[in-house]
């Protein structure tokens, strides 16, 4: 167990240990280890790396620390920044978790569940990665998620670089009881007035966040920018129905072409996402 | 789930009216006082001694094999891996087993290591003891089986027609009750089918346990034992030990609403000390606890009840089907509780209830707290506001119409001569006030469905109130002999109780310091930790301790203060009858004598033991027919719960309770018991269900397994305990824990019907059963 001071040290010492795996929060490594599917033969503490638990500001981005934990984002300050992200840290688990698992676990995790990863795809939020000697390259946070680039040995998420675009953004979070829970659906919704965009992501359906990009862009061509923004309630259950229906698509008709049912569950799944999407514009826009 | 858990996550009613009635005068001791746990606080600071931190010098760990598979052959069993691994001192599997190769709480019907057919996901196969418990796992995961996967029967209705999966068939019980007349019919006529869920007990502390070798070759077993003399007859019996060669320590239990968390826990543990002669601990990993202890039994219910134009029952046909999983465990006693009560707290003349339990490869099911009981109490429930519905009668003024109340006869044949307050308990729940509406107290925090930062949204949200009656038997049924033993010695001012009686949570330390205190005026009591050294006492469940044990300690303790006042009496020419013990004083009906207990006890050692053992019971016949219980409890719940009707997320804003309670012996226990319970039952409504498709248990965790937390335990309100003595039990009280989970459930269900107008015939209810959708 290594405990660096800074990013280049904690990069130097999995450089040097290739088999060590770094730590931040532990929420999900730590219940790994104690099950017995992980066996580390080293650690890297990433807890006292003082430049990646908070954040900065960068050209009308906000860089995020990766080692910032879901206690620090859901407080208010970071609310009025990113709205969304603050509210998927407060739902992201009991008060324990939150004050240990940092936004940068939740992305290295990819759990399918993980309550930040649809707002990060709905805000095209950008990863820092930092490499050897002092290499720093980006990545799109979709991009790692859906595999399509991978974290090379050695490599650690620095920051999150996450637009501010001084809009409402709503996250929004179904789960099995009232405590807090694991996702069965969410839906992050966030509104870009300067390139007049919406932006949505639905997690906990697939692997992945999913991005209804054709229900975003229909949305979009509804809504008066420049005026009153909000829309009638038949275009935000139809906006809910459009990115329900994108995310679990009907499934193939039989070879005789008879229409095929969705099982109960799925369907049960795809209205709560219309619900939610319903729910999540219609408060974005009010 | 702990009971101790579960009472820190319910709120503390607040509403003037919801205080059960308090007596003029807050007493410290005795009876009726609320005498804090004795263990409360170690508990809460962290010095409780659990099985877990048990530690001896040179300790073994033991690591467990477990089945991958539901069914299988087992072909070959391969272990010299396994013994080379260094740091490996023994590996054991059915071939070492020298006693009795099956075990079983019922029956014996469960192998100790499986030989050649593994029945369930999780049977033990074989166990290692090395010198670190990674070492062990290791070690038991190099143990190479070569199975045959066999189809599983995981649906119990094809059990009947399956291949037998045990050599004892896979029918293990048939209760078909037949009461009154068959051809009776009502004019109204409704149908239902209910499916309830597997819950589990989930214990917080998970299974741990240390065997220790004696000199003598027998084995001491310090577990968190709930019946330590069975589980010492069932270890001596595998080990081929005589019993007294077998001691049973029991170590802290980490709260247990079941018998015993596995019934078959401690065995490999001590087979590995004798093998070894070192001892050997094994501390069960949160995904062995789920796959090793029993769990509720997944129930399927068919029910017709029959009704006149008024809403009065006229015959009820049921037939009930329990999933018992691999082995028999309680089963038996489960469908014999399902049965008996599958008409719920009602007068009903006509009675035919089919039940049967099969064995399936499910994970096994067992004693949870209103085993049998809970399952019946969903469905009849779900049957009245049927009824009710379709007469356009109120669901609350439909149940009135039928309660039950002494003197009427159950299905059973069975005359209840027990008080059955059955109409005081729901008239309580129903006239106390509802909760306001949000739009009525605006300044309150409004915690939506979903919780706090979910997604409830107001405008989709709908209020409902829905009624449950419940009831269940104390004590052990049809003609188990009940019976409990327990010591009182008083020496220099200070007693001491010795019974092996278990503190489970259920507080029965406690409340045998109070009986000595109320009895002896001793304020000083000790309750001893228990071992099988001392008498049995039996099992902890049914309220067993309260009855018979408390009986015991009562008795042992009037014995004693025979002992002590006779000598005086005689002095003073009285008998001992006329002197009283209060607040530590001996004082004569006149005034005349005066002394201090301590000033009496003066150099003596007094000593009593007594036993209890209450009315005698009879099975049920071939008819479902006989006396077969001692006792029984009623409750009565409303509930209120707040649905959002598009996403279907239940929250459960209130659950006012009436409980049949015969005494209150301590207050502030009794309320932490009810509210226990009915947070269970919150649990198996909503959220509780060990998922298992094709036998195979899915997330073994207490992430994916959603126990209720504080957030979901709504507001308990006790609104009214009934105080009327049963006359038959000690002190008169009742068993309060089994009866807030037997009916919370079906309130619950019953309160979404009346928000949805959804039929929700299944637990725990799913959000798509709260979905009111548009066609």
């Amino acid at each position: 167990m290594t405990l660096p001071g800074s990013l280049d040290e904690a990069v130097a010492a999995l450089t040097a240990m290739p088999a060590a795996v770094p730590v931040a929060g532990g929420t999900d490594l730590m219940a790994a280890v104690n099950s017995g599917l992980l066996r580390p033969a080293a650690l890297v503490g990433l807890g006292r790396i003082s430049e990646i638990r908070g954040w900065q500001y960068q050209d009308g981005h906000a860089l995020l620390g990766a080692g910032l934990t879901h206690a620090r984002m859901g407080r208010p300050d970071f609310a009025a920044l990113i709205p969304a992200l603050a509210a998927a840290a407060r739902a992201a688990g009991p008060p324990q978790i939150r004050n240990a698992g940092t936004l940068g676990g939740n992305i290295a995790t990819a759990a399918p569940t993980g309550d930040a990863l649809p707002v990060l795809a709905a805000l095209e939020a950008t990863l820092i990665i930092a490499g050897p000697d002092g290499a720093r390259r980006e990545l799109p946070v979709s991009h790692l998620l859906a595999g399509m680039e991978m974290l090379r040995a050695g490599e650690l998420i620095g920051y999150v670089r996450v637009p501010l675009l001084h809009a409402p953004q709503v996250f929004l979070k179904a789960t099995g009881r009232t405590g807090p829970g694991r996702a069965t659906a969410s839906v992050a919704v966030v509104l870009d007035p300067a390139r007049r965009g919406v932006r949505c992501a639905v997690g906990a359906v697939a692997p992945m966040p999913l991005r209804p990009l054709e229900a975003e862009q229909w949305v979009a061509s509804l809504i008066d920018w420049d005026g009153e923004r909000a829309l009638v309630p038949e275009a935000l259950t139809a906006f809910g129905e459009y990115v329900a229906a994108a995310c679990i698509p009907d499934p193939a008709p039989a070879e005789d072409g008879t229409p095929q049912q969705l099982p109960p569950a799925v369907l049960h799944l795809r209205r709560t996402v219309a619900v939610l999407a319903r729910r999540a514009l219609g408060r974005a826009l009010s | 789930m702990s009971n101790d858990a579960a009472a820190a996550t319910a709120t503390t009613p607040t509403g003037t009216t919801a205080q059960p009635a308090a007596t003029s005068e807050v007493r410290q001791h005795g009876i009726g006082a609320s005498l804090p746990s004795a263990h409360g606080r170690a508990k809460t600071e962290g010095t409780f001694p659990y099985a877990a931190d048990l530690w001896a010098e040179g300790l073994l760990w033991a690591g467990i094999l477990r089945s991958p598979h539901p069914h299988a052959r087992i072909v070959s069993i391969d272990t010299t891996h396994a013994r080379e691994m260094p740091g490996v001192r023994a590996v054991v599997t059915h071939e070492d087993v020298p006693g009795a190769a099956v075990h079983g709480r019922g029956s014996a019907d469960r192998p100790v290591f499986a030989s050649e057919v593994v029945r369930h996901h999780g049977e033990p196969i074989a166990a290692v003891a090395a010198d670190h418990p990674d070492t062990a796992r290791m070690a038991a995961a190099a143990i190479i089986v070569e199975y045959e996967a066999l189809d599983p029967v995981t649906d119990p209705e094809k059990a009947f027609e399956a291949e037998p999966l045990h050599p004892d068939g896979n029918l293990i019980r048939h209760i078909p009750l037949r009461h009154g007349d068959p051809e009776a019919t009502g004019e109204i006529v409704v149908d239902g089918l209910y499916r309830i869920g597997r819950q589990d007990p989930a214990p917080i502390g998970a299974e741990a346990g240390l065997a220790v070798p004696r000199p003598d070759g027998g084995v001491e077993l310090y577990v968190a034992s709930t019946d330590p003399h069975a589980d010492r007859d069932r270890a001596a019996a595998v080990y081929g030990l005589d019993p007294e060669r077998v001691k049973v320590v029991v170590t802290g239990v980490p709260g247990a609403t079941a018998d015993r968390e596995d019934p078959g826990f401690q065995l490999p543990l001590g087979l590995l000390a004798l093998k070894t002669g070192c001892p050997v601990k094994l501390t069960a990993t949160r995904e062995e606890s789920f796959l090793g202890h029993a769990h509720r039994h997944p129930t399927l219910l068919r029910y017709r009840h029959h009704a006149d134009g008024e809403g009065r029952l006229v015959k009820v046909e049921a037939q009930i089907l329990l999933d018992a999983g691999a082995y028999a465990d309680t089963s038996s006693q489960a469908l014999a509780a399902a049965v008996s009560f599958a008409c719920g707290p009602y007068a009903v003349p006509n009675a035919f209830i089919e039940g049967w339990a099969v064995r399936t490869n499910n994970p096994p099911s067992g004693h949870v707290r209103g085993e049998g009981a809970m399952q019946v109490c969903a469905a009849y429930e779900a049957q009245m506001d049927k009824l009710a519905k379709k007469l356009g009668i109120d669901p609350a003024e439909l149940r009135l119409r039928n309660v039950m109340s002494t003197g009427d006869v159950l299905p059973t044949g069975q005359t209840v001569t027990c008080p059955a307050p059955v109409e005081e308990l729901l008239t309580a729940v129903r006239d106390f006030p509802l909760p306001p509406l949000p739009k009525d107290s605006p300044e309150d925090e409004w915690v939506l469905p979903g919780g706090p930062e979910g997604a409830g949204e107001p405008g989709a949200v709908r209020r409902g109130v829905g009624y449950g009656l419940g009831m269940v038997h104390m004590l052990g049924a049809e003609g188990t002999d009940e019976v409990s033993t327990a010591t009182v010695r008083v020496q220099e001012g200070v007693a001491t109780v010795l019974c092996a009686a278990v503190e489970t949570g259920q507080g029965f330390s406690t409340l045998a310091r109070q009986i000595v205190q109320e009895t002896l005026g001793i304020d000083e009591v000790h309750v001893a930790s228990v071992d099988t050294d001392q008498p049995p006492a039996g099992p902890g469940c049914r309220g067993r301790h309260t009855w018979v044990s408390g009986g015991a300690v009562e008795r042992a303790a009037k014995m004693v203060r025979t002992q002590l006042l006779q000598p005086l009496a005689h002095k003073f020419g009285m008998s001992a009858e006329l002197l009283q013990i209060t607040d530590g004083k001996i004082t004569s009906y006149d005034g005349v004598l005066s002394t201090t207990v301590t000033e009496a006890m003066e150099g003596k050692e007094l000593w009593a033991t007594a036993q209890c053992r209450p009315h005698p019971t009879e099975p049920l016949d071939d008819s479902g027919q006989g006396d077969a219980f001692v006792g029984l409890a009623f409750c009565a719940i409303r509930a209120v719960v707040d649905v959002d009707i598009e996403l279907g997320s239940v929250r459960v804003v209130e659950l006012a309770v009436a409980q049949d309670v015969g005494r209150v012996l301590n207050p502030a226990q009794l309320k932490a018991r009810i509210e226990a319970g009915v947070t269970q039952g919150v649990g198996a409504a909503l959220t509780e269900n060990l998922r298992t498709p094709r036998g195979l248990v899915r997330h073994p965790d207490l992430t994916g397994y959603a126990l209720p937390t504080a957030l979901d335990a709504p507001d308990i309100r006790i609104v009214k305990l009934v105080e009327e003595r049963d006359v038959v039990a000690p002190f008169g009280a009742k068993s309060v824990s089994a009866v807030p989970v037997v009916t919370s459930p079906a309130a619950i269900a019953s309160a979404v019907r009346a928000a949805t107008g959804r039929p929700v015939n299944r637990l725990p209810i799913r959000p798509q059963a709260a979905v009111v959708t548009a066609q």
